[in-house]
């Protein structure tokens, strides 16, 4: 009996330290803005140029995280990109007029959506699509609109 | 509804092969109700085999194995186990479960298939060591025993679930002449006391012709002789007496199968 | 030759194929076991998990330890020493800690098991069960393959988190990286689904390792040597099977 009783403290001890470290793991080397998709809504909007977004980017206003990339893909009708991502539900007073660019974290680090405040009246919500969008500034285009820009002013 | 004119166990044509090596080849065998039953046979004739065929952990090529009338090759596996219960078998080094003492192997069948409580367990355990003489080395792991008390322990834990058929598996192989008298003597106390039949196999005659009431001598994978101790003894076949005095040389060469020694040692036969 | 290598190809195939059935003859008997012997299981857990505990933190703690001294080195060549937190979590969370934990699980649990085994059926013991109707493989063999696919997880995350802390110690409290800057960097990069490719590798893992353990002791010759084969085999065949699973995987999350 006396050994029985140190297996089962032994065993009870081992599983409380490995859910203790899985918790951990989950909730402390992770940021805590993981959204599970029930209380939150989805939004769409249009880039002309997405550059290297990606599925999980982050969508921030003034900076801070409020929802994720959920789908980024290409309309073969509209001949541009269009871009769904989730919103917390906590934030439901954003301004439908709001608009959306692709900004890059960084010098070089990974790309995210910044949303900018409009004054409407009317809120964004569940399939509401931005108008106001700006594109990802892409490097290339810079550096070549820098060197030719003697042809740009011809035209 | 049992037929007791019949045998126990009746065993009829039974082939049987490991590989290319024929075992078993036609063999007959008929073991009695309560009594005693003897398999004899030099190292090498298979009797280990014999005994894991009756109990279906091997299945033979050909022929059939009857218990109470039921042919063993025909039970599913639930079957086979309720079959198996009515089985204690003694295996040649006791074959105790070594992570447990002797009293949770004693205890271990009746654990494992009834659920009486702790008490009753331990009066049934205490029961069967007292029986086989070692109530007193119950907290005792097998590795502290002797090969002649781990015997005894897996004689009491074989007897635990009152079973109708006991087997030895060479119980008196390298024991000392005492122990050795003390697992004579529970073999025949068992099977008279408890009213069981036994099976025995083993090569050691004089304690066979003390224990067992009938006897087979097996080689060449048949049946060579059978019959009462006496008998055997008193026989005209040259291989039963050949087995039954320990001659070295007879039918069984003591010379394995060779070339012929002048020659191989001239060295004619290298080419 | 061209036979021999056919039939070596048509034994193998064979083989693996009562590797599965035997899995799955493992499968099916574990609902009852857990419903009814959860105590054999428990005490398997002990064996795998709670006395394996020693070897994976200190192996941990060391493994963090040199993920810390080398991330930094390199990462400081590019002002980057502040990921040194990030890069340890990845190598440990993704990779090392499922692995390295798989490999000393075949090396101090596989082996005992297979070795425990081996010998059980060596000294007639599973015969002896076998005898007393009482069938070896749910017996003994079920609760022991159990006990190391539960262990695994624990085990794993154990030597994660012991890992970053080898790493924390040695990167944050001996080379004077920021710490605020070594947890949000981590906190910032990391993914909940990075963490949940390392709990899918080592449950994956875990049944492998427990399964090749199980199935090498239980085939063992029963002799001396068979057993002690046996457990060589465990050792190598687990940590061949962890590395292509581990690959695969990886992939499929890529």
């Amino acid at each position: 009996m006396q050994q029985t009783r140190s297996v089962e403290l032994g065993t009870g001890l081992f599983v409380l330290l490995g859910m203790a470290a899985l918790f951990f793991l989950t909730t402390q080397t992770t940021g805590s803005d993981n959204f599970s998709g029930d209380d939150a809504y989805a939004v769409t909007a249009r880039f002309e140029n997405v550059g290297s977004l990606k599925d999980r980017a982050p969508v921030a206003m003034s900076g801070v995280t409020i929802g994720r990339v959920t789908e980024v893909r290409f309309d073969p009708e509209a001949l541009d990109a269009e871009v769904t991502f989730v919103i917390d539900s906590r934030y439901d007073q954003i301004p439908d007029d709001s608009d959306a660019s692709i900004l890059t974290a960084g010098l070089l680090g990974s790309q995210y959506i910044g949303l900018q405040a409009g004054g409407s009246e009317f809120y964004l919500e569940e399939g509401s699509e931005i108008q106001f969008t700006q594109s990802a500034i892409v490097i290339e285009n810079l550096i070549s609109k820098y060197l030719f820009k003697n042809d740009g002013d011809a035209e | 509804m049992i037929d007791s004119s019949k045998g126990l166990i009746e065993i009829r044509d039974l082939d049987y092969s490991r590989g290319h090596r024929e075992i078993f080849k036609g063999l007959n065998i008929s073991i009695e109700r309560g009594k005693v039953t003897a398999i004899m046979g030099p190292s090498g004739t298979g009797k280990t085999t014999l005994l894991r065929l009756i109990t279906r952990q091997l299945v033979p090529d050909h022929g059939t194995i009857l218990v109470d009338g039921i042919d063993i090759a025909k039970l599913n596996q639930r079957d086979l186990y309720k079959l198996r219960r009515r089985f204690g078998m003694l295996f040649q080094n006791g074959a105790l479960l070594t992570d447990i003492n002797v009293f949770e192997n004693v205890a271990f069948p009746l654990r494992e298939h009834t659920r009486l409580p702790n008490r009753l367990i331990r009066h049934v355990v205490l029961t069967k060591l007292h029986a086989v003489g070692l109530r007193g080395a119950a907290d005792m792991m097998p590795a502290e025993l002797s090969g002649g008390m781990a015997r005894r322990v897996a004689l009491a834990r074989a007897m635990v679930m009152d079973p109708d058929i006991l087997i030895y598996d060479e119980p008196f192989v390298g024991l000392d002449p005492i122990s050795m008298g003390v697992i004579v003597r529970l073999v025949r106390k068992m099977n008279d006391a408890l009213g069981i039949s036994s099976i025995l196999v083993s090569h050691d005659v004089q304690e066979i012709a003390t224990v067992s009431d009938c006897s087979y001598l097996i080689s060449d994978g048949k049946v060579a002789a059978s019959g009462s101790p006496d008998e055997l003894s008193n026989t005209s076949s040259e291989l039963v007496r050949q087995f039954m005095h320990g001659m070295a040389d007879g039918p069984v060469a003591f010379h394995f199968a060779a070339p012929n020694y002048a020659e191989q040692l001239l060295g004619r036969d290298v080419e | 030759m061209l036979r021999e290598t056919w039939y070596t190809l048509i034994d193998f195939v064979r083989t693996f194929g009562a590797l599965q059935l035997f899995f799955l003859r493992l499968l099916i008997n574990s609902p009852t076991i857990i419903l009814r012997r959860g105590g054999l299981v428990v005490k398997q857990v002990y064996n795998a998990g709670a006395l394996s505990l020693v070897i994976i933190m200190v192996c941990g703690l060391f493994v963090g330890g040199v993920l810390g001294l080398q991330g930094y080195s390199n990462l400081s060549k590019f002002n980057a020493e502040d990921s040194v937190g990030t890069f340890a979590a990845f190598s440990l969370l993704k990779e090392l800690g499922p692995v390295i934990t798989a490999l000393l699980f075949a090396g101090r649990a596989g082996t005992a098991l297979a070795s425990e085994i081996g010998l059980m059926k060596a000294t007639d013991q599973l015969s002896a069960m076998e005898m007393m109707a009482i069938n070896p493989l749910r017996r003994v063999l079920v609760p022991r393959f159990l006990g190391g696919v539960i262990s695994m997880p624990f085990l794993a995350a154990i030597f994660s988190v012991v890992g970053l802390f080898g790493a924390h110690i040695v990167a944050v409290n001996l080379l004077g990286v920021d710490p605020g800057a070594f947890w949000q960097q981590m906190q910032s990069t990391l993914e909940i689904s990075d963490i949940n490719e390392g709990i899918i590798k080592s449950f994956v893992f875990g049944v492998v390792a427990s399964l090749l353990a199980v199935w090498e002791g239980y085939n063992a010759i029963p002799t001396a040597e068979g057993v002690s084969r046996a457990t060589t085999r465990t050792v190598v065949i687990t940590a061949i099977a962890v590395l292509i699973i581990d690959f695969m995987i990886t992939a499929s999350f890529i």
